[in-house]
């Protein structure tokens, strides 16, 4: 299949690793990936932190640059069959608030009447990675080798606004030497809430400390998730305290073991 | 007959401080989450209620049609309300009550004031009046209203009057004393409560029977009683309380003058739609399958029936207060009226980790929690005035930023609310508004929209982004094993407590473009 990745801002300026192993997973998978080299971000800081007209932009430049990935070759664009992120969260964002950012800037009168619809047509073909994996392509067994004790968090967006459920744990039960841990409290959201995390810092970090409580009781080597950013979260506190225990994404994990080696 | 609630306008907040607190969420966080027995104490609480719900929720096949059915109930009655509340009206009026509608909390506690004066004469004025637990009393400050008056309003609900005897604020919506544990609530007994058994000991039990013997007292002495209501029926003009401990019936059944003040969006059309409400209700707040005390009165008893002989059996003067107080604007917004839908269960503020670590008197409203923070804005209003702005701003205005979104909250809502969507359309309209009162226009409002709108400046074009990426890429100069620990403000809030990994040598982009830059 041919895919378009969204890497999405986060993962492109200070996670390349999850985004790198997106593609490496999918090539050995035998699909074709293409990067869309417009695409920048898809607007949802602004959108949960109150800027509504200034992502209205944004907003308009993702449905552009995807619309333009998904249109048949024929007709000028890339021709890709689906689009896919490592990332719940900006997925979420794409599929539950793009539509409802461009109503209500078209209510103001600031978007044009027809990006709703666009957007939902982009987001209708847009997919996290484990949907991407065992809805789409149909492989639960991506063929990995990750010999390593791992507890793994279903982030607040993947969960819950995408409705994800097991898929990312029935991927890693499938990689063959992993010690999959559960966590206790697992749904329990790490605190990071995007700007949350700064705004109401005192209490994000509250819910942290227990987050990093349950990773410790498990005795993982690795905490791994499908966000970058809870990752950066949870990652941010463990490296604070110096506990052991290190974030991997979950495309890290996926792409197997030594798969650096495909850089 | 006159229905007229005023045009949907700017919301009337309550002056006496029961929807505004006095600290930002922020700064009211910080202290509560200070507090190692509050934090003790809500821990376990709600991870108890938690569990409960989950388990009777668990037992139902046809849980989530009954979540769907209690939205489109309420989605109905909210596309109806000026109707449905005439027909409520005619039908309590037909049935011997009375019906007064009250524009805001200071006309709501007017007209009980009035109400209970009526109920004395002046040889033997009624001096105190017993109460049911009501949450629209507590949002318009009736007691303290009442209190000026002099008239003392006791609560009889068992967490309610631990709270009133300290002279606190409730913090739960369901359960008002939950930030106190057994220890405490024997203290404040011991030091509050009169004629109490100096002897007490903290086993629940005792504690229980000791405010069951006060509250007996007071409930024959009791001549006017005052309550809320979780329902009205507007096909019977039935009224409803759902409560655990009976002492809401013993005020429902014992006084002469019963006195119920009800927000107007606590509407049923009809008597079918309580089947339900008593379903979704007792499983998402207490945990419970049914809850022990259901209580339905229908017009007064000299009109409905009554005893046998035809003695009346409950009130004889039966007043129904309705008030707006903020709801007729907030139904006015299309994306902000699910708010109106909810029934006040608490499932949300159980599941809300934020509640769960602050607790419900950071959030300075008599609404705490997720549904607190969408309701409390749009009853009280908000300025445009948010914790960025340089004094601190208002209250109010932090509170739908008192979220990580994470989503739990909807999952639990027995009438599905979509709380997160609303905080992310609150926040747009707080925002929103900061920006129409800028003082020069042209200017951003506040520096946190300046760095916001140069954000979207930069991302909304793939060369300026990668060229910002490139000073980021600067930052590795911050980094010393791999991680940055300290960052100017406002970030210096997140490296106050985590550390930030050190930029990448080469971004993603610029990795595709040498390995694979030849593809599109």
């Amino acid at each position: 299949m041919r895919i378009a990745l969204f890497a999405t801002c986060l993962a492109d300026a200070m996670f390349p690793r999850a985004a790198q192993a997106t593609v490496v997973l999918l090539e050995r998978l035998g699909h074709e990936v293409v990067f869309p080299a417009g695409q920048t971000c898809c607007g949802q800081m602004h959108v949960n932190t109150g800027y509504q007209r200034e992502a209205l932009p944004v907003v308009e430049h993702h449905v552009d640059v995807f619309e333009a990935a998904l249109r048949p070759r024929a007709q000028g664009g890339d021709g890709v069959e689906a689009v896919v992120a490592p990332s719940g969260s900006c997925v979420g964002s794409v599929r539950h608030q793009h539509a409802v950012v461009a109503r209500r800037m078209a209510d103001q009168g600031r978007a044009d009447a027809g990006l709703a619809a666009r957007a939902e047509a982009v987001a209708a073909r847009t997919y996290e990675l484990s949907e991407l994996l065992v809805d789409v392509l149909r492989v639960t067994d991506v063929g990995a080798r990750y010999p390593h004790r791992v507890t793994y968090h279903p982030t607040c967006h993947s969960l819950r606004m995408l409705r994800v459920d097991d898929k990312p744990l029935r991927l890693l039960r499938a990689v063959h030497g992993l010690d999959l841990v559960e966590l206790p409290d697992a749904e329990q959201c790490c605190g990071f809430g995007g700007t949350f995390s700064v705004k109401n810092a005192d209490t994000s970090t509250a819910m942290l400390a227990d987050k990093i409580r349950a990773v410790q009781t498990t005795r993982s080597e690795v905490v791994t998730a499908g966000d970058s950013s809870c990752l950066m979260h949870i990652g941010g506190g463990l490296s604070r305290l110096r506990v052991g225990t290190k974030t991997v994404h979950l495309a890290e994990i996926l792409a197997g073991e030594g798969w650096e080696a495909a850089l | 007959m006159t229905t007229f609630l005023g045009m949907p306008g700017l919301p009337v907040a309550t002056e006496r401080g029961t929807l505004r607190g006095p600290d930002t969420f922020p700064v009211a966080a910080r202290k509560a989450l200070g507090d190692t027995q509050l934090r003790k104490n809500l821990g376990h609480a709600t991870s108890t209620i938690r569990a409960k719900r989950a388990r009777v929720v668990g037992e139902l096949d046809d849980w989530e049609e009954l979540r769907a059915a209690g939205a489109a109930i309420k989605a109905d009655v909210m596309a109806r309300l000026p109707e449905l509340l005439v027909q409520l009206e005619e039908n309590v009026t037909a049935r011997g009550g009375h019906v007064h509608w009250a524009r805001d909390a200071d006309e709501a506690n007017r007209i009980v004031l009035d109400l209970v004066r009526a109920a004395g004469t002046p040889d033997d004025p009624v001096t105190s009046v017993v109460k049911v637990k009501s949450m629209a009393t507590q949002e318009i400050g009736l007691n303290e209203a009442l209190a000026e008056a002099g008239i003392a309003a006791v609560e009889t609900d068992l967490a309610e009057l631990i709270v009133q005897l300290s002279d606190d604020t409730p913090s739960h919506i369901l359960v008002p004393a939950i930030h106190r544990n057994r220890a405490e609530i024997r203290q404040i007994f011991l030091d509050h409560m009169p004629d109490v058994d100096p002897g007490l000991t903290d086993e629940p039990r005792v504690l229980a029977m000791a405010a069951r013997a006060y509250l007996r007292r007071t409930f024959l002495a009791a001549r006017v009683a005052v309550s809320g209501a979780n329902f009205a029926i507007a096909e019977t003009g039935t009224l409803a309380v759902v409560e655990s401990e009976g002492n809401g019936r013993m005020c429902l059944t014992l006084p002469q003058t019963l006195v119920t003040v009800m927000g107007i969006e606590k509407l049923l059309p009809t008597w079918r739609d309580l089947e339900v409400f008593l379903q979704l209700l007792p499983r998402s707040s207490t945990g419970e399958r049914m809850n022990p005390y259901t209580s339905m009165w229908t017009g007064a008893p000299r009109t409905s029936g009554g005893t046998a002989d035809g003695a009346p059996d409950g009130p004889q003067d039966l007043h129904l207060v309705l008030l707006d107080n903020g709801r007729t604007a907030t139904l006015a917004d299309e994306a902000g009226r699910q708010a109106l839908h909810c029934i006040r269960c608490s499932a949300c503020l159980n599941v809300c980790p934020v509640y769960e670590r602050t607790g419900g008197h950071a959030y300075g409203s008599v609404y705490p929690g997720p549904i607190g923070a969408v309701l409390t804005p749009q009853l009280a209003g908000m300025h445009g005035h948010g914790a960025d702005a340089p004094a601190g701003g208002d209250p109010v205005d932090t509170l739908p930023y008192a979220s990580s979104l994470c989503g739990a909250c909807f999952d639990a809502c027995p009438v599905r609310i979509d709380i997160p969507s609303m905080l992310v359309h609150l926040r747009a309209k707080h925002v929103e508004t900061a920006q129409a009162q800028r003082r020069v226009p042209g200017l951003p409002a506040s520096a946190e929209n300046a760095a916001m709108s140069a954000a979207a400046w930069v991302m909304q074009d793939a060369g300026r982004f990668s060229f910002a990426e490139k000073g980021l890429q600067l930052g590795r100069l911050l980094a010393r094993d791999g991680r940055i620990r300290s960052l100017p403000p406002p970030l210096s809030a997140w490296t106050t407590s985590r550390d930030v990994p050190a930029p990448p040598a080469e971004t993603f982009r610029q990795w595709w473009a040498r390995t694979r830059g030849d593809r599109s």
